[in-house]
């Protein structure tokens, strides 16, 4: 099967330490894929990469059926190239309301003179509604985004990466801070999504790990330790020396 | 769109209608109608405020919205002061020489009439060279051309540079700060071309209408300012309304999100950047004919800052703050500074307020910034219940 992203033994180093280090990881075009690892496994750096924040010292980065180098591309070309991203912290526009903060980040022509000869259209108001109706917000698109709680914010920008429609998404720790019931709800949405695209999600609860079902790729010191089902890693004994093994101690 | 436009953001059209009625009051009340309630002086005063208040919606736009705190739009002001003011020196120097060589018993030669202009004009820094910079002077369109082109180019050239190297928050302010003064230095050398710190004088002689009154004069300049303000206000509310604004508030409360929304945040900040100045430049080529002087001093970076605390004290992201902001404290800065305000002995000091207004004004900028970040303006959030 012919692979939506490949890197291939990228290294970074900041400052000598070495953050990413020989890492080659694939994704399908569709799927749903956990990164676990303990904390500095590189999986924050490996999404900085992907997403162009980030320039490897070495390594390739190949995007999609035309194998293209994401390597020399801006973060907003990476965007738009289909490679959307959520981040460890609730991200959203704050100041503007919920409507807004959909309308941003939905599928439309980026540049300033056509956003600025915007028009909006029922077709973009459907979307718009659509996928607030999929994270549960569609009573709240007039509020403002900061006076959401934390988990719809969690969920907003979930909503806001949907909106983009992109290829893959990028999601950092979706559930954090989340109550079971809306850890739940945010399971649901994600392995959703990954039927249509790939889906790839960095996340430090296990229990929300096992609910999404799917392979795992565990980090350590920037390099690839083990992948397969959450059982087949989690019975690895190397894994459970770095990783469990710590936490369970 | 235009309907919806204006119907969901009603504060356009109340300023519109208040900035109207102002103008058509003022007009009225003022010697060109007899009635001369209204000075001639103080209809300058009141146009050079609209001029100002062009240049504080600029600057609301780019910092308020946009996040780009620039000390530099005053120069861009003073830029279009220059572009307008090098046309108004030359044409009326012109016709004085004209006037004056046509009692000679021989018709001047070109060489002669450009000679003597070049003289009139440069003599007092000790040149009657024209530089090149003044190819174009006697030309009136290519100078209103200049007013546009010259702040619109430097502020696309130094927005490129500085905002695709990333160069964001504080560092940004002092590299545009940096710009400023580097020009008001140039512009105060004898050799740079302009007068050096002579600056340029007499322009609110309007050559080819010397026969007209000051009191008709300003009052053309005065109306010709208000409907550029009101110009301005609406293309800038459009700007900053629908989604265009909902990007350029992005990046100014979190521009890395933006850029991974798949925006090219560079060149939003530099259309944004680019707008302000150009719009700066118009507003100074309005203000300084009403001044009547430009000198290097009035593009110092002091008075970028003090732009800046116009709109902080105005209030940001709104643009009637922008307006109140200006409006009041420049007037009131006039107020104290002239003299208007009497001084307060405290028996062992005298508190003369020519010196401590700038104190007075420091003291509540910071305490507008730490107790009311929303400004005057905010106080609006208080009267109107915004629709949720």
């Amino acid at each position: 099967m012919s692979m939506l992203l490949e890197v291939n033994g990228v290294s970074v180093t900041f400052d000598g330490f070495r953050a990413i280090n020989n890492l080659s990881i694939n994704f399908a075009p569709t799927e749903l894929r956990a990164i676990i690892g303990p904390n500095g496994a590189g999986k924050t750096t490996f999404m900085d990469i992907v997403t162009g924040k980030t320039k490897p010292d070495e390594g390739t980065v190949v995007w999609g059926e035309r194998n293209i180098s994401l390597l020399g591309m801006s973060e907003s070309q990476i965007a738009r190239e289909g490679i959307g991203r959520k981040f460890q912290k609730p991200t959203v526009f704050e100041a503007q309301t919920v409507r807004q903060n959909l309308a941003m980040a939905l599928k439309t022509p980026r540049g300033p003179f056509s956003v600025l000869m915007h028009k909006k259209t029922k077709a973009n108001g459907a979307r718009i509604e659509a996928v607030a109706e999929q994270i549960g917000l569609a009573d709240s698109l007039t509020r403002s985004a900061g006076e959401l709680s934390h988990g719809q914010k969690q969920w907003l920008e979930i909503g806001m990466l949907l909106a983009q429609e992109p290829r893959l998404m990028l999601v950092d720790e979706p559930a954090a801070g989340m109550t079971p019931e809306e850890r739940e709800k945010t399971t649901d949405i994600l392995r959703e999504a990954a039927k249509t695209r790939a889906v790839v999600v960095v996340e430090h609860d296990m229990e929300f790990v096992r609910r999404l079902n799917c392979k795992v790729t565990v980090l350590h010191e920037g390099s690839v330790l083990a992948e397969g089902s959450l059982d087949h890693v989690t019975s690895n004994q190397t894994v459970i020396d770095v990783y469990l093994g710590r936490s369970h101690a | 769109m235009r309907k919806t436009f204006l119907s969901q953001n009603p504060s356009v059209l109340i300023f519109i209608a208040l900035l109207a009625i102002f103008t058509i009051a003022v007009t009225l009340l003022s010697e060109v109608t007899g009635v001369g309630l209204i000075s001639t002086s103080f209809v300058k005063t009141l146009g050079k405020t609209l001029c100002l208040s062009l240049v504080a919606i600029a600057m609301d736009v780019v910092w308020g919205y946009c996040g780009i705190l620039s000390l530099g739009h005053f120069a861009f002001f003073g830029i279009g002061g220059y572009a307008i003011g090098m046309w108004l020196m030359y044409a009326r120097t012109e016709g004085i020489v004209m006037t004056s060589l046509a009692s000679q018993p021989l018709p001047p030669t070109p060489a002669e009439i450009s000679d003597a202009i070049g003289n009139q004009i440069f003599g007092v820094v000790g040149s009657s060279e024209f530089p090149l910079i003044w190819a174009f002077a006697d030309n009136l369109f290519v100078q209103l051309l200049m007013v546009v082109l010259v702040p619109g180019a430097l502020a696309l050239v130094f927005g490129w540079l500085a905002f695709r190297s990333r160069v964001t928050g504080v560092y940004l302010s002092i590299l545009t700060q940096a710009m400023t003064l580097a020009l008001a230095l140039y512009l105060f050398q004898n050799d740079s071309g302009l007068r050096g710190n002579n600056g340029l004088s007499g322009l609110q002689n309007i050559p080819g209408f010397e026969d007209s009154s000051q009191a008709k004069v300003s009052i053309a300049f005065f109306i010709a300012s208000a409907f550029a303000l009101g110009a301005a206000y609406i293309g800038f509310a459009w700007i900053v309304s629908g989604k265009m604004g909902s990007i350029v508030k992005g990046i100014r409360d979190n521009e890395a999100r933006v850029r991974f929304l798949g925006y090219h945040v560079e060149s939003y900040k530099l259309f944004i950047f680019t707008t302000t100045a150009i719009a700066a430049g118009i507003a100074g080529a309005l203000y300084y004919p009403q001044a009547g002087i430009i000198n290097p001093g009035e593009v110092a970076p002091i008075a970028s800052i003090y732009l800046a605390v116009w709109v902080a004290i105005g209030g940001r992201g709104r643009l009637y703050g922008a307006v109140i902001g200006a409006v009041f404290v420049s007037l009131l800065s006039s107020w104290f500074t002239g003299g208007g305000a009497p001084n307060i002995n405290l028996g062992f000091y005298t508190v003369q307020w020519t010196d401590w207004w700038l104190v007075l004004l420091g003291m509540s900028f910071v305490a507008v910034t730490l107790y009311f970040p929303k400004g005057i303006g905010g106080l609006f959030d208080y009267l109107v219940r915004k629709p949720s």
